[in-house]
C-alpha cells in the first residue's frame, strides 16, 4: 500500500499547519503545507492528495469574522475541486479556523460564534466520541480524546441540534465543560456522508504522551492521543 | 459616483462585548442599568447597486450568527472610529473580500457603535466610552452617526526643510529641542551645530530627527555608557566603568562555552544542541503601554520577536512580565491623563494575547505585579526565545548590497517613539504622544518569518525595524560602509508624508536586509510567495556615507562615524544608596494560618490563571513544563519547559523579578533575582551549568544622582552575581526615565525593577520536575538557610511593614553548588516535586505544592526557631524538594549539609503546620483561585 499524500491547507495567517504536517507524519502519511492561494493557481495539487486538512489559526486575522476571508478564497477559488475531493469520498477536516473555514464554505453544518464568555481560552478539554455518528475520523474510537483548544470564536451554533445528531452528524462532545458555549456541548460534526470532519480543540497538539499536561501523573496515554483522529484518517485515505 | 455606505452587523445573540463594557464599568465604580448593545460598522465607498450590496452583505455577516443592514440605524448610540491613518486590517479584508465578489470599492473602514439604551443620558454614556472603550489616543467618536475617517492626502513637502543651526547659542539650541521634541543634551545640541559649522551648510530636519533618534537613550544607552562618579560608596568618590562595559566585561570573565554572541546584534545566541543555537532577546513597551494599552504591548510583543527574527532565529515562545498599578484604585485617586490600571492591564493583556495567538507563538513564561508606584508608569517587558541550525552570525553589508526593506507599509504611525520612550511623561503626553503609538498586524509579521526562515543565506545582515525606524535600522546597518537610499522607493499607506516622517516611521512589521544583486530574484520569489511586500529602496555604497533621498534631493549626507561614534559621552554623577546589611529584625505575625491565606490571595501571589488562559501555551506543541501545572492545572509552575515532541533534550524559562528589594537594598535585589530566576528553572530540570542571562531594567530618572546610584548598585550586584553562578549576561535592554509628572507637579518614578530572564539547558526533558506533591507518604525536604529577611517581603505588604525593616534576603554563596547537587539528584530521578522558595517564604510555597497536588502536608520540623521567620522569610537559595521515603537517605547523601528534613505528604487535605491551626487544601485552593474556585 503506498504512503497516503495529505495536504495541509494555510491562508494568510495559518499558524499550526506545521503541527498538523507533524501529526500526519506521526500517523504515516507524507504530508505537505500548501498555500490557498498556490491551490487556486494549481488545483491538480488537490487530486493529488489522498487526504487534506484545513489547518488552524488566524486565516486573515479572522476580520469580518472567523474564517470567512479563507473561506472565499476557497469556494471562489476551487469550491469545485473542493466538493470533487469530498464527493470522491477523501477525508477532509478543518481544525478551529479550519473547521470554522468549512463552516463559512458550506461543507459543513452550522457557524461557529464568538465564545460565550467573550474571550480567547486556551486550555485542556476532553472531547468524547459520539458512538452513533457516520464520521470515518472518529470511527472506532471508544476512548475520549485529550487535546488543548485556543481559540475566541469556538462557540458552535446549529439551528436544528436534535436533528443534526440523529443524523450522526455529531462526532465529538466536549465532556466535563463546555468551554464556550456550543449547542448541546457539540464540539465535532461531520457532513451527512462522514468524510468531512470540523472540530475547535487541536488533536495535533496531542501525538505523544509527553505532550498531556498531566504525563507525570500518569494522565493522558496511548488510548487519549489525538494522534487517533489523524490515524483514522489516514487509514481511511489508504482503504480508497 | 462613489460615495460611502455604511453596513450595520449586529449578533443575533447577546454580543459578549456588551457586558464586558458594562462590566468594566461597574469596575470603575459607573453602574448601568444593564448591558450595552454593541454593533459593528463597515463603511465602505464605492458605486454599489443591489445586487453588489447583497454579495458583500452575505460575505461580512453570517445569517446563523449576525443580522446586516445597509440602513443607517435610527436608534442613539455613540460611534467610534480609528483616527486618520490608524492601521486598519478590517478595512484591508473588506476590501480583498469586495475583489474576490467583483464588487469595486476604493475605500473601507471600520467603526463600532455602542447602544446604551434610552434611559442612559449622554453625559453617562460619554463618561464609559471615555474610560473604558475609547482612547482618544487611536480613535475618535460621537453621538449618532459619526463618517469614517477620510485622508485629506495634503501632499507633503517635497523638500527636506533647513534649520540653521550654524551659529546658535545655546538659548537656541534649547528652543530647537524643545520645538521638535528631541529630548538632546545641550552638550550633543552643542556638538550637531560644531559639526555642520564645519561642514559649512546648515541642517536639515531628517538630519536632526535621524540623530535624535539615533543618540536617544533608547538607542544609545546614553546612562549605561556613561562614566559615572559615584559618591557615598565604601571608598568614597570614585569613577565607575560604563554599566554596559561592566555587563559585557562579566560575560567575558565568565568565558562560558555555550555563549555563541552576546551583546551584540538584535539578540543574544547560545548553544542548545550540537548544530542548534537559541536566540534570546527581551524589550520593555512601557511608555507606549501607558497611553494605548493595546497597541503598545501588541506592538511590543511585535517588536521582540523582530529581535529574534532579526538574528536569523525562528521565533518559538514569547514571555511577558506586566507591572501595573492597583486594579481596585478608586477613580478619585486616579491622576490627571492617566487611564485607570485596570484598563491598562486588560488592554495590555488583550495586546499582548492578540499578537502572541495570532502569529502562533505560545506565550509561556511570565509575571505580574501590583503596585501602587506603576499607576501611571505601567511597565510591560516582552521576551522571545528562537532556534536556529547553528550558522555564522551575518558579517554584512558588503558594498553594493541592496537595501531591501521587507513587510508593511509606511504610515504617519509611531513617529519619534525612541525619543518619546526616553521623555518623561505627563498629563498631556498621551496628546502630544498619539503619533508614537503603533497598532500590530502580528499577520504580517507572520508572513515575515515564513518568508525569512531558509532565507539565511540569501542575505548578508539583517536587522528590524524598530525605534527610529529606517533611520535606525539603515542607520546601524550602514555603520561604518555607507548607504544611498531613495525615500521615493519606500513604500507608502497614503501620500501626504513629509521625508523626515517617511525616514523616521516606526510603521510595524518591517525588517531590513542587504541582499547581493545576484540573490535578490530568489527573496523575491520568497516574498512572492507568501504575499509579503519588497521593496529595494537603494544600495550599501562603502563611502561611508549615509545618504537619503526624496524626490530628487539630498536630504541627508551624515558621515556614519559622526553619526554613531560623534555623540559625547555623558559624564554623571551618582548617589550610591547605603542599605542596611547587618541588623536583622524579626515580625510577629497575630494569626499564622490567616497569614497564609493573605498571601495566597494577594494579587502579586494569587493565581494568574485569567491571564495565562487568554494566552495560547499549546501551540507548537513543544510546552512540556506549562506556567500552570498538578492534579487540576491550577497550580504555579516555577518555570517552563519547551520540548519538541520526540526530543529529549529541552529549554528552559525562569523568570527573577522583585522591585520591593529594590526599594531598601537595590544591589541585594540584584542578587535575589538572578538566584531566582536560576533557582526556577533548575527546579524543573535544568542544568544549573548551562544558565544563560537577559537584564532589563526599567528605572527612573538617571540624572537623578540617587536614582542613578540605586541602578550602579544593582549592576554591580547583577555582576558579582552572574559571576558566582557563572551563568552569563547574553543580551538586555535599559528602559529609564519611567517617571510620570502628576498635575501636582510632583514626579512619580517606578521603583527600582529589575528583570532576568534565565534560559538554561534541560538534558531530558521527560525528567521534568513540577511542584505539584505527588503521593501520601513521600517525605519533604528543604534545601538551603533560612534567617530573619524581611525587608521588602510579601509579609510586610500584607501587613504592613515596620519602620526598621531590616535586611532583604541576602545570597546564599553555597546556592550554586546545591543547585549542582540538586541536579545530579533529578538526573538521578530521586526528585518527585520540586518548587522554590519566593514571595511569601516557606508557607506559600507548601501552600502552593498543597494545591498543585490537591494533598496535604505534614511539618514535622521548622528551619528556624522563631515561627514567622520559619514561615514567612523570603531567605533566597531555597527549595523544598518531595522524595519517595525509600529514596530519601540517597537524596539526602547527595545533598548533605544544605538539606534538612521538613516533614511528609499526607492525603488527610490539610496543610498542618507546628503552631498553626491546620488549613485545608480547600481553603488554601480558594483563597489562591478566589473565592468559589475549587
Amino acid at each position: 500500500m503506498s504512503t497516503v499524500r495529505a495536504i495541509v491547507i494555510a491562508g494568510p495567517g495559518t499558524n499550526r499547519d506545521c503541527d498538523v504536517r507533524k501529526a500526519l507524519e506521526h500517523a504515516g502519511a507524507d504530508a505537505r503545507i500548501v498555500l490557498a492561494s498556490e491551490l487556486v493557481a494549481r488545483p491538480a495539487l488537490l487530486d493529488d492528495a489522498g487526504l487534506a486538512v484545513v489547518a488552524g489559526g488566524f486565516s486573515y486575522a479572522d476580520s469580518l469574522g472567523a474564517g470567512r476571508m479563507l473561506a472565499l478564497d476557497l469556494v471562489l477559488g476551487i469550491g469545485d475541486a473542493l466538493r470533487g475531493f469530498v464527493s470522491a469520498g477523501r477525508p477532509l477536516i478543518g481544525i478551529c479556523n479550519g473547521f470554522q473555514v468549512l463552516t463559512a464554505a458550506g461543507l459543513l453544518p452550522g457557524a461557529l460564534g464568538h465564545n460565550a464568555q467573550g474571550r480567547f481560552d486556551c486550555r485542556w478539554v476532553v472531547l468524547e466520541p459520539v458512538p452513533d455518528s457516520v464520521s470515518v475520523w472518529t470511527a472506532g474510537i471508544n476512548d475520549p480524546i485529550h487535546c488543548p483548544i485556543a481559540h475566541g470564536e469556538g462557540r458552535y451554533v446549529h439551528p436544528d441540534p436534535d436533528g443534526l445528531s440523529a443524523a450522526g452528524q455529531v462526532a465529538l462532545r466536549y465532556r466535563s465543560t463546555n468551554p464556550n458555549g456550543s449547542v448541546a456541548d457539540t464540539a465535532g460534526v461531520c457532513d451527512p456522508t462522514g468524510v468531512v470532519l470540523g472540530l475547535m480543540p487541536h488533536p495535533e497538539n496531542h501525538i505523544v504522551r509527553r505532550q498531556h499536561p498531566r504525563h507525570s501523573r500518569g494522565g493522558g496515554g496511548d488510548a487519549h492521543l489525538g494522534l487517533r483522529l489523524f490515524d483514522n484518517g489516514v487509514q481511511h485515505a489508504e482503504g480508497l | 459616483m462613489a460615495d460611502w455606505h455604511r453596513l450595520t452587523i449586529r449578533s443575533n445573540d447577546p454580543d459578549p462585548r456588551g457586558t464586558s463594557i458594562a462590566t468594566a464599568a461597574a469596575h470603575l465604580g459607573i453602574e448601568l442599568p444593564r448591558d450595552v448593545d454593541v454593533a459593528d460598522v463597515i463603511h465602505v465607498c464605492g458605486v454599489l447597486d443591489d445586487s453588489q450590496r447583497v454579495r458583500l452583505a452575505a460575505a461580512l455577516a453570517d445569517p446563523l450568527l449576525q443580522h446586516a443592514s445597509w440602513d443607517a440605524p435610527t436608534s442613539a448610540g455613540i460611534e467610534v472610529t480609528l483616527l486618520a491613518g490608524v492601521t486598519d486590517t478590517t478595512a484591508d479584508a473588506v476590501l480583498h473580500a469586495a475583489r474576490q465578489l467583483d464588487v469595486q470599492l476604493t475605500g473601507a473602514a471600520k467603526a463600532r457603535r455602542i447602544e446604551f439604551g434610552a434611559d442612559v443620558d449622554r453625559e453617562l454614556a460619554d463618561e464609559v466610552v471615555r474610560r473604558v472603550v475609547a482612547n482618544p489616543v487611536i480613535e475618535r467618536w460621537g453621538h449618532g452617526l459619526v463618517d469614517p475617517p477620510m485622508l485629506h492626502d495634503a501632499p507633503g513637502h517635497a523638500d527636506a526643510e533647513l534649520i540653521p543651526i550654524r551659529g546658535s547659542d545655546d538659548a537656541a539650541l534649547v528652543s530647537l529641542n524643545v520645538e521638535r521634541s528631541l529630548y538632546l543634551d545641550i552638550e550633543e545640541l552643542r556638538v550637531i551645530r560644531d559639526e555642520y559649522e564645519r561642514l559649512g551648510r546648515d541642517i536639515t530636519d531628517v538630519e536632526i530627527e535621524t540623530l535624535a533618534q539615533t543618540w536617544s537613550e533608547h538607542c544609545a544607552h546614553k546612562t549605561f555608557r556613561a562614566i559615572i562618579d559615584t559618591t557615598g560608596g565604601p571608598d568614597g568618590p570614585a569613577e565607575v566603568t560604563p554599566l554596559m562595559a561592566q555587563l559585557r566585561a562579566c560575560t567575558e570573565s565568565i568565558d562560558a562555552p555555550f555563549v555563541r554572541s552576546a551583546f551584540v546584534g538584535n539578540a543574544g545566541v547560545i548553544e542548545f544542541t550540537p548544530g542548534t543555537t537559541i536566540a534570546l532577546k527581551a524589550e520593555t513597551h512601557n511608555h507606549p503601554s501607558a497611553v494605548e494599552p493595546f497597541g503598545g504591548a501588541n506592538t511590543g510583543v511585535g517588536g521582540v520577536i523582530r529581535d529574534v527574527l532579526g538574528i536569523a532565529h525562528r521565533p518559538i515562545a514569547i514571555t511577558d512580565i506586566l507591572c501595573f498599578g492597583p486594579a481596585d484604585l478608586p477613580l478619585a485617586e486616579l491622576p490627571d491623563g492617566a487611564l485607570h490600571p485596570r484598563r491598562i492591564r486588560d488592554g495590555v493583556i488583550d495586546g499582548v494575547a492578540d499578537y502572541g495567538n495570532k502569529i502562533g507563538l505560545p506565550t509561556v513564561a511570565g509575571a505580574v505585579l501590583y503596585d501602587p508606584a506603576y499607576t501611571t508608569n505601567p511597565l510591560v517587558f516582552a521576551g522571545c526565545i528562537g532556534t536556529a541550525p547553528s550558522r555564522p552570525i551575518h558579517d554584512g553589508p558588503f558594498a553594493g548590497d541592496r537595501v531591501i526593506v521587507l513587510g508593511g507599509a509606511t504610515g504617519r504611525d509611531g513617529i519619534r517613539g525612541a525619543t518619546f520612550s526616553s521623555a518623561t511623561m505627563d498629563a498631556t503626553t498621551g496628546a502630544v504622544a498619539g503619533a508614537s503609538v503603533q497598532i500590530g498586524d502580528p499577520i504580517v509579521e507572520k508572513l515575515l518569518i515564513d518568508a525569512l526562515i531558509g532565507a539565511e543565506d540569501l542575505y548578508t545582515a539583517i536587522t528590524d525595524c524598530g525605534a527610529g525606524g529606517l533611520s535606525s535600522a539603515i542607520g546601524e546597518m550602514a555603520e561604518g560602509i555607507g548607504a544611498d537610499v531613495d525615500l521615493d522607493l519606500v513604500p507608502r499607506k497614503y501620500p501626504g508624508l513629509d521625508p523626515w516622517e517617511v525616514w523616521l516611521s516606526e510603521a510595524q512589521e518591517r525588517m531590513v536586509i542587504a541582499v547581493a544583486p545576484e540573490q535578490l530574484a530568489a527573496i523575491r520569489a520568497r516574498c512572492d510567495r507568501v504575499g509579503v511586500l519588497l521593496a529595494d529602496v537603494g544600495v550599501f555604497t562603502g563611502d561611508g556615507q549615509l545618504r537619503v533621498r526624496h524626490q530628487g534631493h539630498v536630504v541627508v549626507d551624515i558621515d556614519t562615524k559622526f553619526l554613531h561614534d560623534g555623540r559625547p559621552q555623558r559624564r554623571l554623577p551618582a548617589e550610591l544608596p547605603t542599605p542596611n546589611r547587618h541588623d536583622h529584625t524579626g515580625r510577629s505575625v497575630a494569626d499564622p494560618a490567616a497569614t497564609i491565606l493573605a498571601l495566597l490571595a494577594h494579587p502579586n501571589i494569587a493565581s494568574k490563571a485569567d491571564t495565562i488562559h487568554r494566552y495560547d501555551h499549546e501551540i507548537l506543541g513543544a510546552t512540556v513544563v506549562r506556567p500552570l501545572v498538578g492534579a487540576a492545572a491550577d497550580g504555579p509552575a516555577d518555570g517552563v519547559v519547551l520540548a519538541d515532541p520526540g526530543a529529549t533534550e529541552g529549554i528552559a524559562i525562569g523568570i527573577g523579578v522583585n522591585p520591593w528589594y529594590g526599594l531598601h537594598d537595590p544591589e541585594a535585589m540584584a542578587f535575589a533575582v538572578i538566584d531566582e530566576a536560576i533557582r526556577n528553572v533548575v527546579a524543573v530540570g535544568a542544568d544549573p551549568d548551562r544558565v544563560a542571562l537577559l537584564d532589563n531594567f526599567s528605572w527612573g530618572d538617571p540624572r537623578r544622582p540617587s536614582t542613578l546610584g540605586e541602578l550602579v548598585a544593582a549592576v554591580q550586584g547583577c555582576c558579582a552575581a552572574a559571576r558566582m553562578y557563572a551563568a552569563p549576561f547574553v543580551s538586555g535592554k535599559d528602559s529609564l526615565n519611567n517617571e510620570y509628572v502628576g498635575a501636582d507637579g510632583q514626579r512619580h518614578a517606578v521603583p527600582p525593577t529589575l528583570v532576568i530572564t534565565a534560559v538554561a539547558h534541560v538534558p531530558d526533558a521527560d525528567q521534568c520536575v513540577t511542584p505539584d506533591l505527588a503521593e501520601a507518604g513521600n517525605v519533604l525536604i528543604l534545601i538551603g538557610r533560612t534567617a530573619a529577611e524581611f525587608a521588602g517581603s510579601h509579609l510586610d505588604l500584607v501587613q504592613g511593614a515596620p519602620l526598621d525593616a531590616g535586611v532583604v534576603p541576602a545570597i546564599d554563596p553555597d546556592a550554586p553548588a546545591t543547585y549542582r547537587q540538586l541536579h545530579a539528584a533529578m538526573r538521578a530521578g530521586l526528585v518527585v516535586a520540586c518548587h522554590d522558595l519566593s514571595e511569601g517564604g516557606l508557607a506559600v510555597a507548601l501552600a502552593e505544592m498543597c494545591i498543585s497536588g490537591r494533598l496535604g502536608a505534614r511539618i514535622d520540623v521548622l528551619p528556624d526557631d522563631d515561627l514567622v521567620t520559619a514561615l514567612f522569610s523570603e531567605s533566597s537559595g531555597r527549595l523544598i524538594v518531595e522524595v519517595r521515603p525509600q529514596r530519601a537517605d540517597a537524596f539526602m547523601k547527595i545533598m548533605g549539609r544544605s538539606a534538612a528534613h521538613l516533614g511528609t505528604v499526607t492525603d488527610d487535605s490539610s496543610l498542618s503546620i507546628p503552631g498553626v491551626e491546620p488549613i485545608p487544601v480547600d481553603r488554601l485552593v480558594e483563597a489562591f483561585n478566589g473565592a468559589g474556585v475549587r
